[in-house]
């Protein structure tokens, strides 16, 4: 079956559910990395592609106590928190004079019961005032459903809202996995399948791109990830407004869900057959923060063509025991992307080439 | 299968894919291991001096004699680590200095005695850079130190301070420390009087792939002559805190996919060996899973304590059960082993 599979990858016809749960369960590790490669050189030709970035997480406060999370806290906790647009902008001020150059700010927060709609916004036009050159990836559906929510407001309205105060792109969290059974219970109070779905239908009818994301390695079977990623190929198909897919490595600790890390080769197959699958989104990313560099760096010879970036004071993976480092330097990671043999290529947003190191 | 010579292996390690390295390695792997077991064995690493006149410019654990930090383990620390070791199911110590010039052959025959006289455990000791140094300090021939050594208790010998067996490289990063041919002959008359050795390399600081070739050549040829290694360790320079860090600012810590290479590439080469290890020390355990494909069938020690690459700050540390299920998760049987991969004990699903 392998060989059909490659056959039909190399002349650029599609596989199927049932090769790509093949390629699941099989121990070909080398040959389905070697056949992602392939795909990626295609599209990307020898490109990794980085980005000089930061998170910033406005809250660890959050309604919604996804079982998998190790972020999230109520009010009166002692390690709660909650910043002001202050803080926020000095945050991006500090990282961008330490860092010399700042391409982009990542903002997903916690859904806070007491925060409007209003301030979320008022976040974003004072970041775009402040840094105009900067790029913001900001909000996942699940965040856009509860500022529809909150605010009475449709979807569009409340993304359209978004985009007029400056958000660029969206982030792709929240998809976790679109099982309804197993998100039924690492995720009972997030919002289904479909609406996440219909969210990001909509960004991408308004000219938002997004990312998509699976959350990967707690309980869901092979069969839930291959449906996860031809939902979202045929969502792209429609739509084409995926940038990127990130394949999130499960973090066990610190949460409710008993389940332990997946190995480096389920990281790397996962990865491999994202890209095998995935051939109308145009990237795949490998995530250090949870893959660790050192795998991460791996990645990029199994498909991937994105090294995220400098990100720099990530909170969400490392409440739940990601043991990588809290940012990169961009020495360190066009470094690693070079011994990989591969072309490091600093990008902004919207994956427009800034320089080629 | 037919060996690969010195002059192939630069080429396949210069110029294969890392998917056909891995590819072959793991064929390799295979054919020696068709029972899909993965081993580990349960020890812990004791360092008993950390005073050192080698004072390699990549290593960061080493203290002259006058620092603030500067140890010699005492017995009643010894035999606390130890009874640890044993209660948690340790079946080994890697007992291993500092090269320290106030200690004697009899520091060393003493402490293997005592070790031996209160506690039922096999002792991987020493390396070829203290057995020379004692040697030397004592006029006697390597035989007869080694012999003294096994006769006080020593079982096995650790593969360590063979960094990389080139003396053009050793030149710059351990002076003082003995050449490769001293490291060799040490190892050749272990062997010649029935002590076993593990052989390690040390790669990723400024040596070129031909002394990566060169090293695994002499190993290759020792082993043809004397059987006596029972594993390959390569692992990669962790530039922390060193002197070499220091003076070479520019040297990054090895990345991932070099590590791979090098694993396939030691699979591949050294034919003679039964037992490759991965490293989790140095890479972290989700390569070291990806390494199991890459060639290697043993996952080390679970090093209930280890102090030489932490120095450096690299600190993953891991428990037994951790272990076991990084094993199972990456698809094959974990076994705890005894210092001569012999298996202990399986651990059902």
């Amino acid at each position: 079956m392998f060989s059909e599979i490659e056959r039909r990858v190399v002349n650029g016809e599609r596989i199927n559910k049932k090769e790509a749960i093949f390629l699941f369960n099989s121990d070909y590790l080398h040959a389905i990395g070697e056949l992602a490669e392939e795909v990626s050189r295609k599209i990307n030709q020898n490109r990794v592609y980085f980005i000089v970035n930061r998170h910033i997480n406005p809250t660890n406060i959050c309604v919604n106590r996804c079982r998998f999370c190790a972020f999230f806290r109520s009010p009166g906790d002692p390690d709660a928190y909650a910043m002001s647009i202050d803080e926020i902008i000095k945050n991006i001020r500090e990282t961008e004079q330490c860092l010399g150059y700042l391409s982009e700010v990542h903002i997903v927060s916690g859904l806070h019961p007491e925060w409007k709609f209003d301030y979320y916004l008022e976040i974003i036009r004072e970041i775009k005032r402040e840094f105009p050159n900067i790029g913001i990836k900001a909000f996942t559906a699940v965040e856009i459903d509860h500022f529809s929510r909150i605010s009475g407001l449709s979807i569009e309205k409340t993304l359209e809202k978004l985009k007029d105060a400056g958000v660029d792109i969206m982030p792709g969290g929240g998809a976790e996995i679109f099982n309804p059974q197993i998100r039924n219970i690492i995720c009972p109070e997030k919002i289904s399948a479909e609406r996440w779905l219909e969210i990001v239908k909509i960004a991408h009818k308004l000219d938002i791109k997004t990312n998509a994301t699976m959350l990967y390695g707690h309980i869901e079977s092979y069969a839930d990830r291959v449906d996860h990623l031809f939902t979202l190929r045929q969502l792209q198909d429609e739509t084409g407004g995926f940038l990127a897919f990130i394949p999130l490595s499960y973090q066990p600790k610190n949460n409710k869900i008993k389940a332990t890390h997946p190995s480096g080769i389920e990281d790397l197959k996962t990865i491999a057959i994202s890209r095998l699958v995935l051939d109308n989104i145009p990237h795949i990313k490998a995530y250090w923060v949870m893959l660790g560099e050192k795998l991460a760096q791996v990645a990029l010879l199994f498909g991937a063509d994105c090294f995220e970036g400098t990100v720099i004071e990530e909170r969400i993976a490392h409440s739940a025991g990601a043991s990588s480092k809290n940012g990169l330097s961009v020495e360190e990671i066009v470094y690693l992307i070079k011994e990989s043999g591969k072309i490091p290529a600093q990008r902004d947003s919207f994956y427009n080439i800034i320089k080629l190191w | 299968m037919v060996r690969i010579t010195k002059k192939e292996a630069l080429q396949i390690f210069k110029e294969a894919t890392l998917y056909e390295l891995g590819k072959v390695a793991d064929e390799i792997r295979r054919k020696l291991h068709p029972e899909g077991i993965v081993t580990f064995v349960i020890d812990r690493n004791i360092n008993y001096t950390n005073i050192c006149i080698n004072r390699c410019k990549f290593c960061a654990f080493w203290k002259p004699k006058e620092h603030p930090e500067a140890y010699v383990l005492t017995y009643d620390e010894l035999t606390r680590k130890i009874e640890e070791t044993i209660q948690k199911g340790g079946t080994q110590i890697l007992l291993q200095g500092g090269v320290n010039p106030e200690l004697g052959l009899n520091f060393y025959l003493d402490m293997l005695k005592f070790i031996k006289k209160n506690f039922k455990i096999h002792i991987h000791g020493f390396s070829p850079p203290e057995i020379a140094f004692l040697s030397k300090k004592e006029g006697l021939s390597t035989k007869e130190v080694l012999e003294r050594l096994k006769e006080a208790g020593l079982d096995s010998i650790a593969g360590g301070g063979a960094e990389i067996l080139s003396d053009k490289i050793r030149q710059i990063l351990s002076p003082n420390k003995i050449t490769s041919a001293e490291w060799l002959s040490v190892m050749r008359q272990a062997h010649l009087i029935g002590i076993k050795s593990s052989a390690t390399m040390m790669f990723g600081s400024i040596e070129s792939d031909e002394d990566i070739v060169e090293h695994l050549d002499v190993i290759r040829k020792l082993q043809d002559e004397t059987g006596g290694f029972t594993a390959f360790i390569p692992w990669s320079f962790q530039p922390g805190n060193t002197e070499l860090k220091r003076r070479y600012p520019e040297i990054k810590p090895s990345g991932a996919v070099r590590y791979l290479r090098v694993l396939a590439l030691s699979r591949i080469y050294l034919d003679n060996f039964k037992n490759i290890q991965v490293s989790w020390v140095t890479q972290g355990i989700k390569v070291a899973q990806v390494g199991l494909l890459f060639g290697a069938n043993d996952f080390g020690s679970t090093m209930l304590e280890e102090n030489v690459v932490k120095a450096a700050g690299v600190s993953y540390t891991v428990t037994i059960e951790e272990i076991i299920e990084a094993i199972k998760q990456a698809g094959f049987k974990p076994a705890q082993r005894d210092t001569y991969y012999r298996v202990l004990k399986y651990f059902s699903q």
